[in-house]
């Protein structure tokens, strides 16, 4: 029983201490906020470590059983270990690992940057390969979707403009206007849902997360 | 099959090798191209232009390598806009992996002007804690920051002498690839009343549309057109402006591709109808 109705009895507490500081940020309230957020940012400070626990449990395990693919697992204890050794050694030579010339620098410039930019600009031909295949006028809806694609992929590049120079203002007006108001019920969709859901908590209604 | 079906069924290899070739080759030789400046990036120039000499500026990195290609040619535009408007740069970050990045945009531009650390512009580094973060900056920068990157105490930098929350700060601006952007909008802007500008990632500029219309941000710069456009904007074409001309070309090829496609797929569906 005490095992539900603590942590119960904390969500419901701090959740209507941050409402209620958050709309009176006055004393007594507004110091409760600021020692909430105090608590928060330590709290988050320690889940980047408990992100590294559990990633190094992770990839472990899969190298103990020697699963398929575990050499992937090989890569990211030598990447752990070298962007944490490069670290320490320029904290310890520089004073400051962010220094152009250190070694941790090094890896981050020639290493961690055209990776992370690599994987990134892959998107460029696995949209343009997608594109080819879906946008595809089967029915009215899909036309209309293909023929509005058409348009802004033209009239967000220059490109666009030398085709035809009312297509940048057109494009706009699609996005300020045609999408802007499905874009906002979204928005507010989403908003009263989390309403609902902080609610659903605070009230101890949605256990789920004390399973 | 005859040729008009085949136009429906391209390999994939062959798009990906035609696009590859009409990214590279304006990157190759530098081609570039001219933008037209949209009025969400003119007001976000606008909102920084009008600020007097001496006000603050504060600068969220929040993005890391991946989202480079997009956001840093943003970052130097705005740098450069500020320094040579003699404007104060705060820079910040909530990304670990995006501080180096920011760091070396600023130390970059900051030389070209010849600015001086601690009394043009200060890097506060990178904070844990999103939204706490912001909050508490509301009360006192310094309950967060209790140094700069180096660890140099604030009170330390005259620069820092009077700023203390955001009421000293004119404008935040926030170099998105992720949600940052919404919470300093939803809690810093809603709450503090701060100017807020965004810059974001192609992809995320729909998203980021409705707080230009309800007036929450000043402006939007939007994608690598959006950068483009606010280098043109500073007269200083860069990156921004050769990725335009690669990013035109590619948007190009994919109509290209959708047409074709479109052709082969009315094709075979008219054989099919006759069978």
């Amino acid at each position: 029983m005490k095992k539900k109705t603590i942590p119960l009895a904390i969500t419901f507490l701090t959740g209507v201490i941050i409402v209620v500081t958050f709309f009176i940020p006055h004393p007594p309230f507004g110091r409760l906020q600021e020692d909430a957020l105090v608590w928060y940012s330590v709290i988050f400070g320690f889940t980047m470590l408990l992100g590294v626990d559990s990633l190094v449990r992770f990839h472990a395990t899969k190298l103990r059983r020697r699963e398929k693919g575990s050499w992937f697992s090989t890569i990211f204890f030598l990447g752990l270990l070298l962007s944490f050794v490069t670290g320490l050694i320029s904290e310890l030579r520089f004073g400051d690992a962010f220094k152009v010339q250190s070694s941790f620098m090094y890896f981050y410039n020639y290493v961690l940057i055209p990776l992370q930019s690599t994987m990134f600009a892959l998107l460029a031909f696995f949209i343009a390969s997608a594109s080819y295949r879906a946008f595809r006028a089967r029915n009215l809806e899909a036309t209309l979707l293909l023929i509005t694609a058409v348009i802004v992929m033209l009239g967000r590049v220059p490109a666009g403009y030398m085709l035809w120079h009312k297509l940048p203002p057109i494009t706009s007006w699609i996005l300020n206007v045609l999408q802007l108001g499905p874009m906002r019920g979204i928005m507010i969709g989403i908003a009263l849902g989390t309403v609902a859901m902080s609610l659903r908590l605070i009230l101890g209604i949605e256990r789920t997360y004390l399973s | 099959m005859s040729i008009w079906e085949r136009l429906g069924k391209i390999d994939r290899r062959i798009i990906f090798l035609i696009i590859g070739i009409v990214v590279l080759i304006p990157i190759i030789f530098g081609l570039k191209m001219s933008v037209q400046i949209s009025p969400a990036v003119q007001s976000a120039y606008n909102a920084i232009n009008d600020l007097k000499p001496g006000s603050a500026v504060m600068i969220s990195i929040d993005y890391d390598a991946a989202s480079m290609p997009e956001l840093q040619p943003m970052l130097i535009a705005i740098l450069r806009h500020c320094f040579d408007k003699n404007l104060k740069v705060i820079l910040i970050d909530f990304w670990p992996l995006g501080l180096p990045i920011g760091t070396q945009g600023l130390e970059q531009v900051a030389k070209e002007y010849k600015k001086k650390y601690g009394i043009d512009y200060v890097n506060l580094g990178y904070r844990p804690g999103d939204i706490a973060v912001m909050l508490r900056m509301g009360l006192e920068i310094r309950n967060v920051f209790y140094g700069d990157i180096s660890g140099t105490p604030l009170d330390s930098l005259p620069m820092m002498d009077n700023i203390h929350n955001y009421d000293d700060i004119a404008v935040v601006v926030g170099l998105e690839a992720g949600s940052m952007g919404d919470y300093w909008v939803q809690y810093v802007n809603a709450r503090f009343k701060q100017k807020l500008i965004l810059g974001v990632t192609a992809v995320m500029a729909a998203n980021a549309y409705p707080y230009v219309q309800s007036g929450q941000i000043e402006g939007l710069i939007g994608g690598l057109k959006g950068a483009a456009e606010y280098e043109r904007l500073v007269h200083h074409p860069g990156f921004a402006h050769v990725g335009m001309a690669s990013q035109s070309w590619a948007h190009v090829a994919i109509v290209i591709f959708i047409i074709l496609g479109n052709i082969g797929f009315f094709v075979e569906r008219r054989k099919g109808k006759r069978l």
